[in-house]
């Protein structure tokens, strides 16, 4: 396919890649997901808008199974996960979320092993899914950082030496190092100024156009949302208040938060 | 009858130094790192007469196993004479009875620190290493919470990151000594700090070897005829210290691992770091009649 195709229009006719249902989940009083649904198609890209504490993080949190919810079912149509992945061992969680699964976090912290180095980071993932070859491991991990836009001349320097934008990269070759099935970003550009941001949304959206990778992205900002994704979902308070194509939902709220978001914003 | 007759008369401490229960706990965490081997148990370690960090994780595990008839050699960094061997050498048969002596090939248990002797050990030797810190997984997980989980995981893909930086940063792998090995095919350990020279030696080996950290509180072993890999990338072969070709200054042994004593000139000799290997071949050389054991080296080549 080539990428003028890909970027025309098309009709979603398979089966979904990501489907989760019924999502709810109590921290103690406070409700934080209650009966939430989502469903991603292959190669698509789903925005997920809310403000603070409506639920959207822990929800790509339990996407990329560290959190189990109290009730829901979470399927991934993977030849390797038949059933519900919240059923699932540790060790099986681990191994699926190694190989199938990458992530981007807002604190590069939490992603990355900040004293060591940044190629090193990105072999990291490629050894835990099992690669033992050195020079397999530094060209994988080389490509990868080339893939996410890295200066090579620094993929030897540790993450703590670079740039907030650089950081964001490097988690971000680390998430693709395995060609993963499913994207996640928790707020990829939030804490980066509006030029860098570009440019990470730019690379973002590139490697969404030539690889098609399905990716799921939380941002508080519309701006963000409205670049990358194909479809949003309005969460509101751990529940999902509307769904549906970005321009549709952005152009034309039905819910009165969607439009309140929407006019603050605008 | 009197109490006296029915008591053992009274003695300032209890036989090998450590009381019964204590020596009881050791014994079953003994038995038990020998059935899962590279496994670390933990245990309550006693305070014994010597500093922790100077070896007394490897001094409990030998006033457990001593007995009157036990010979034991003590060595620190290859020697026999430097002041923390002999004095826990001398500790050791003071708190025993049990004789002493510097000579592999006679001993029965030798507490090491660095070195495991050149002359192969037999099946009825028993060896103890004093190992400082026993985490492989430290250098890649501060948190030993974390580290036991991924020790109970198998989840040791991120120790070859620490090996991946080396051949990075130095083009080959530096790492020095206590090269994290994989034990019977299950548990990283780290082999205390021996030279890679070493390691090789506990691989298939003969003797048992047991690892005991005082300060850390904990013990593991490497039974008999258990295999000890060495964790190498698939295309960068173990490589132990290039000592092949060196020559002991003193004793002209050659072949074995080599210490390195810079000289006023700003040159270096290198003389032979198990030194009482040396110490018998200078007096084999000047003709008295001292038997050297089989080697595990030959020409700087494990022998099969």
């Amino acid at each position: 396919m080539t990428v003028m195709e890909r970027l025309a229009p098309q009709l979603v006719t398979g089966a979904p890649l990501l489907t989760m249902s019924g999502i709810s989940r109590r921290f103690g009083a406070v409700v934080a997901l209650e009966d939430v649904a989502a469903t991603v198609w292959p190669g698509e890209v789903l925005g997920i808008v809310g403000e603070s504490g409506s639920g959207k993080s822990t929800l790509l949190r339990m996407m990329n199974l560290e959190d189990t919810p109290d009730t829901g079912t979470y399927h991934l149509a993977l030849p390797e996960t038949p059933g519900n992945l919240f059923d699932l061992d540790r060790f099986a969680r681990r191994q699926l979320c190694a190989r199938r699964i990458g992530i981007v976090y807002q604190n590069p912290h939490l992603g990355l092993l900040m004293g060591h180095s940044s190629s090193g980071n990105v072999a990291e993932r490629l050894l835990i899914a099992g690669e033992r070859s050195f020079a397999t491991l530094r060209a994988k991990a080389k490509g990868a950082l080339e893939a996410s836009e890295f200066p090579l001349t620094r993929m030897d320097d540790p993450p703590r030496q670079l740039s907030g934008g650089m950081q964001q990269r490097v988690q971000l070759a680390k998430a693709i190092a395995l060609e993963p099935a499913l994207l996640l970003l928790d707020e990829p550009t939030t804490g980066l100024d509006v030029s860098v941001q570009a440019l990470v949304l730019d690379t973002l959206k590139r490697l969404q156009r030539d690889r098609a990778i399905t990716m799921v992205i939380v941002s508080h900002d519309l701006g963000v949302i409205r670049t990358m994704a194909d479809r949003v979902m309005v969460m509101r308070h751990g529940r999902v208040v509307e769904e549906g194509l970005v321009d549709q939902v952005f152009q034309d709220p039905q819910h009165p938060y969607t439009q309140e978001l929407v006019h603050a914003k605008l | 009858m009197t109490l006296a007759t029915l008591t053992r008369p009274w003695a300032a401490m209890s036989y090998g130094f450590l009381d019964a229960s204590a020596k009881r706990e050791m014994r079953r965490k003994i038995i038990k790192a020998i059935a899962v081997p590279g496994c670390q148990m933990p245990y309550a370690s006693r305070e014994v007469p010597i500093a922790r960090g100077w070896g007394t994780g490897g001094l409990q595990v030998t006033l457990t196993l001593i007995k009157p008839a036990s010979v034991v050699k003590v060595i620190d960094q290859g020697a026999d004479d430097s002041v923390n061997a002999a004095s826990i050498r001398r500790f050791l048969s003071r708190v025993s009875g049990a004789a002493e002596t510097w000579d592999t090939l006679e001993a029965t248990i030798l507490q090491s620190r660095h070195r495991i002797p050149e002359e192969r050990l037999r099946d009825d030797q028993v060896l103890v290493l004093q190992v400082p810190n026993p985490e492989p997984l430290r250098p890649v997980q501060p948190n030993m919470s974390i580290a036991r989980q991924m020790h109970a995981d198998a989840d040791y893909g991120r120790l070859w990151l620490v090996l991946y930086e080396q051949m990075v940063r130095s083009g080959r792998i530096v790492q020095g000594a206590a090269y994290p090995s994989l034990v019977n095919g299950r548990h990283v350990m780290t082999p205390s700090p021996i030279p890679r020279w070493d390691v090789p030696k506990l691989h298939m080996a003969h003797h048992l070897t047991l690892l005991s950290a005082g300060r850390e509180k904990r013990l593991y072993a490497v039974p008999p005829f258990t295999r000890v890999e060495p964790l190498v990338f698939s295309d960068v072969p173990y490589q132990v210290e290039d000592h092949a070709g060196l020559t002991c200054h003193r004793s002209g042994l050659s072949g074995v691992f080599m210490n390195e004593i810079p000289q006023d000139s700003g040159g270096s000799v290198f003389e032979a770091s198990d030194s009482n290997l040396g110490i018998k071949a200078i007096r084999q050389a000047e003709g008295e009649a001292t038997k050297i054991g089989p080697m595990w080296y030959e020409n700087g080549e494990l022998r099969p």
